[in-house]
């Protein structure tokens, strides 16, 4: 069981210590070639725009998305990790994206930075509340049928599930609770046992 | 309880930014070629620092409307300078809903004496350091994100490369003092002995450290990459360079395969010629940004 982090821009050393710290091997994945090795794959926060780009440009996305359709491989998105996962972004047709998540995000939903905030989120299946950073966070504008909402605010979905897939506005790797990791690392284990 | 402008969500945006490239923009055309070109946020400004080295006077912070222009342009984070210890221009700034304040050594500065009370800000901001001392000084005063000052506006990357390996190497130097050094290390450097323990566990700055003043090439920038920075800035190097969106491109390219000498080969390959440059080591000490404080 290896859980690769893509590692083209964005904040993925935190995604990857807290996978280590759970006993995870990772790996950060930059090039095409480097998804085939891993069971699970982290799209980390950073700039949903400049990871669409270079992803298109070096190839990795196609390798994604092969990896995933052949059935071999579980996803978790963070903010522009979300918006990459999308099959629609409000108001950009142009953006790459990889399409495989069956939502559509707005991007910045919340405004601008001035407005990013933390608050206690409630979570289907977590006993406690999960506390969420939200930094230009992406919402969900609408789900297809096969997404399961596990948390919501007021202006929509912000964490979801659609079987191998996980996605969140918010961030868990900025802090110390590591529930949304674990939940991942579950997935990403369950579908690399069904392969065998 | 929803709670906004925390140091962690201040320093959280600037975590978001690591591997890429921030690039100062004049224009909203400018900003739209940085965003295509795969740029984390753009820093608008009136004059790109070559241009205000050349034409001297005194910089101030860029026209609010021309800023706003900007932000209305491009969907990725905006930043914007103003003058160091300039409380109403940033007050301006974040009236305005700009992302990112850079508090700038590239502007004459307002204040000689004292920097802004960032902690007083719901938005954050990023400040030049030439040092370990500079860089927590900063921090202690609420900024969220470090660059190094590098010489602005010079296209030589030299100086940026010095305050790079200056904080790395005291960082090196901090996270092997026994207690009793640290306090008096604190104290030379003039800086909290909590922030300095925190370097001493983290073995790094508690916030994001990019480098910034003098890169002009995509090899500058995994130069600087090599040498530890979370990610760099590009003031004059790409709009000063003769074909700034291949250039661009190959710098945020650069930025994140640093350590791939193939792709490097690639993306360096072929750009158009880079910006005019100048020796950082002919510059009179009055000419030096980075002077200006500390």
């Amino acid at each position: 069981m290896v859980i690769g982090v893509l590692a083209l821009q964005g904040d993925f050393r935190e995604h990857a210590d807290m996978m280590r710290s759970l006993g995870a091997e990772v790996r950060l994945v930059r090039l095409p070639e480097e998804v085939d090795s891993v069971d699970g794959l982290i799209v980390p926060g950073g700039e949903s725009t400049t990871m669409g780009k270079l992803m298109v440009k070096y190839g990795v996305d196609r390798a994604i998305v092969d990896r995933f359709n052949a059935g071999r491989l579980a996803i978790y998105g963070t903010c522009a990790g979300m918006i990459v996962l999308a099959r629609d972004i409000e108001g950009c047709e142009v953006q790459p994206h990889l399409g495989l998540l069956d939502v559509t995000v707005q991007r910045n939903a919340f405004g601008r930075q001035k407005e990013s905030s933390e608050e206690d989120l409630e979570v289907e299946g977590l006993d406690t509340p999960l506390h969420a950073l939200f930094i230009r966070a992406p919402v969900i504008v609408r789900t297809g049928p096969s997404v399961e909402v596990l948390a919501r605010v007021a202006q929509g979905p912000v964490y979801v599930q659609q079987g191998r897939l996980l996605a969140s506005s918010f961030h868990p790797e900025l802090g110390s609770d590591t529930r949304v990791h674990e939940h991942f690392l579950r997935l990403a284990e369950q579908n690399s046992n069904q392969e065998v | 309880m929803t709670e906004i402008g925390t140091t962690r969500i201040k320093r959280g945006l600037a975590e978001m930014f690591k591997g890429g490239v921030i690039m100062d923009v004049t224009t909203v055309d400018q900003a739209k070629i940085a965003e295509e070109a795969g740029a984390v946020s753009v820093m608008a400004l009136e004059r790109i620092p070559a241009d205000i080295r050349k034409e001297g006077g005194v910089a101030r912070a860029a026209d609010p409307g021309l800023v706003e222009q900007i932000m209305d342009a491009v969907s990725i984070p905006v930043m914007a300078k103003v003058r160091i210890g300039h409380i109403a221009e940033a007050r301006i700034l974040e009236y305005m809903g700009v992302d990112f304040i850079d508090e700038s050594e590239v502007l004459t500065p307002a204040d000689v004496k004292y920097h802004i009370d960032k902690w007083q800000f719901k938005i954050p901001f990023v400040c030049g350091a030439r040092n370990l001392g500079e860089a927590l000084r900063r921090i202690g005063e609420g900024a969220a994100m470090i660059r190094t000052k590098g010489e602005p506006g010079t296209g030589d990357v030299s100086e940026a490369v010095t305050h790079m390996r200056a904080v790395m190497n005291e960082v090196r130097k901090v996270q092997s003092m026994l207690e009793d050094e640290l306090v008096v290390e604190a104290k030379d450097l003039g800086v909290n002995v909590e922030l300095l323990r925190e370097v001493r566990v983290l073995g790094r700055l508690p916030v994001v450290n990019f480098a910034a003043g003098g890169i002009a090439t995509p090899a500058d920038a995994a130069l600087m990459m090599t040498l530890g920075a979370d990610g760099v800035f590009v003031g004059s190097g790409i709009f000063k360079s003769s074909d700034p969106l291949p250039r661009a491109k190959a710098i945020v390219a650069a930025t994140t395969y640093w350590e791939d000498p193939k792709v490097l080969f690639e993306v360096s390959r072929g750009l158009k010629e880079g910006m005019p440059g100048i020796d950082a080591r002919t510059l009179v000490e009055l000419d030096k940004m980075q002077v200006r404080d500390s």
